[in-house]
């Protein structure tokens, strides 16, 4: 296949980035698209050219490191639900199609190079509550706290966010509430969650609105491009547990 | 806890209990609920909410204009006849409506100042006009408001209305006979039901009463409500204009 490719490159944080037009020839409709920016780097390489830099890590779509905006929707395609970049496969595009490469825009995601962006932000919010404080130890065991079927699912629905960031790219807000709604779902819906429910809730949000993350105006974009299926009633919940803890607060 | 870690007295490992009273803890409460970005969509939804239920209720108030005309009529000196109760609840809607707007601004402007630069290629996927325009709709279904308050509530921008005292059946439809009136009315109620159209699908959403079972009858329901709505208060100066409404002197 061969793909007329627009690339964002910008050369550090504070430089002026600009699109520029690459040719990506002999590509194999097997390849992933990671592995055609591989391809395309190993022959600016041997030009002498600098590389594209993007992020990656695990390539198989369950690390959440890598990223990519391409053709305006983060991690590709409209019509693939669920597909991270790296396992998204070039058989999916048109020979000769021109593909856009961006980076995930966001205020809070400030670019650092190229197609790499810092979502550290992302990390200093689950930092904030997005854990269970305890006492670190062995395993406890098996069926010793009974979950019922239905919220040990839901549980496990909010948990399998990968933390990659492309609510935030796809939300015209910039909002990072499918992302915290998951977190705080995901311990808020087990009962190992429950002492800290609400100070969780109200730190992680917190947080987020420092962080500078827009407000959800329910767009669900973010549900229709995230990797690992998160529905939009974690947000739902967080509204619900956001509004329950800071009553809770104001009466305690 | 205490038990296990050998009953230490409580006092001792606490700060002090926080003496604050009820009142600076509400208005606490209530000032950092507002500044975090899911209390602004709280207020948002409750404001839209009260606005929602003056549209549904202004509509039904508005369809007996097809009934005789004194029943219309009776219905405007029903509600002047209280006109205490009449200027609380404008002066809820007023504060409704003001808060609406200012806290939509304010999240507006957030969220454009979060986003940043924006790509080269822009997408969503699937097209969404109701979303994307609701700073829009709701600022022009304000200056829209500002109009029909004038035309129909003050009486300042048409000289036959100064003489029809209560008598709202004559004054709507000689309102309505002007294509211009008619037009700009059409348009509006069109924008605030577009508006409503996703108003009303994000209520539940922002109060945390959506769900995967509901989501769908939420979604579909609120669209429906808000065409609903739209035929209602359009079937009023088409009924004119098709000379279906004539008035009775």
């Amino acid at each position: 296949m061969n793909l007329k490719l627009k690339v964002w490159r910008q050369k550090s944080a504070t430089a002026e980035g600009r699109l520029a037009e690459y040719e990506a020839r002999n590509i194999p409709p097997d390849a992933s698209f990671l592995e055609m920016l591989d391809i395309l780097n190993e022959e600016l390489l041997a030009k002498g050219d600098e590389p594209i830099a993007f992020d990656h890590d695990c390539r198989e779509g369950i690390c959440g490191s890598c990223s990519l905006t391409i053709n305006g929707i983060p991690h590709g395609p409209v019509n693939l639900s669920a597909t991270t970049t790296c396992q998204l496969y070039m058989r999916k595009f048109t020979d000769g199609q021109t593909i856009y490469i961006e980076p995930f825009r966001a205020r809070s995601f400030p670019i650092v190079r190229d197609l790499i962006v810092d979502r550290s932000a992302l990390d200093r919010i689950q930092r904030s509550g997005g854990y269970v404080t305890a006492r670190a130890g062995s395993a406890p065991d098996g069926n010793a706290i009974l979950i019922p079927k239905t919220e040990a699912d839901s549980a496990m629905e909010a948990a399998a966010c990968i933390g990659c960031g492309a609510c935030v790219a796809s939300c015209p807000n910039a909002s990072a509430m499918l992302f915290v709604g998951a977190k705080v779902s995901h311990l808020n819906r087990l009962p190992q969650g429950q002492p800290e429910r609400h100070q969780r809730t109200l730190n992680m949000v917190k947080k987020m609105d420092e962080e500078g993350f827009g407000n959800c105006s329910n767009h669900y974009e973010c549900e229709a491009v995230c990797p690992a299926e998160i529905p939009v009633t974690v947000i739902t919940q967080l509204n619900r547990d956001y509004a329950a803890a800071s009553v809770s607060k104001a009466v305690s | 806890m205490d038990a296990v870690l050998g009953n230490a007295p409580r006092a001792s490992r606490h700060a002090a209990p926080n003496h604050s009273s009820y009142s600076t803890s509400a208005v606490n409460f209530l000032a950092s609920f507002y500044r975090s970005s899911i209390g602004k969509k709280w207020i948002v939804a409750l404001t839209g909410l009260a606005l929602i239920g003056y549209v549904i209720g202004h509509l039904v108030g508005n369809l007996q204009i097809f009934g005789a005309p004194e029943k219309i009529n009776q219905y405007a000196e029903f509600l002047h006849s209280m006109p205490r109760a009449l200027w609380v609840v404008r002066s809820v809607l007023l504060a409704a409506f003001f808060l609406h707007i200012f806290t939509t601004i304010k999240l507006a402007t957030e969220n454009r100042a979060a986003k940043g630069r924006t790509n080269e290629m822009r997408a969503t996927t699937s097209p969404k006009p109701a979303k994307k325009t609701m700073v829009v709709s709701g600022l022009l279904v304000l200056s829209f408001v500002a109009y029909h308050l004038a035309h129909f509530t003050a009486r300042i921008t048409d000289a036959r209305f100064e003489k029809l005292n209560h008598d709202v059946h004559t004054m709507v439809i000689l309102g309505f006979q002007n294509p211009l009136v008619s037009g700009f009315y059409l348009l509006s109620v069109f924008l605030l039901c577009l508006h409503l159209s996703h108003g009303f699908q994000s209520v539940p959403q922002t109060f945390g009463l959506n769900s995967k079972s509901l989501r769908n009858a939420i979604t579909k329901g609120g669209q429906a409500l808000a065409w609903i709505i739209f035929a209602g208060y359009a079937s009023i100066p088409l009924a004119v204009l098709l000379k279906q409404l004539t008035p009775a002197h």
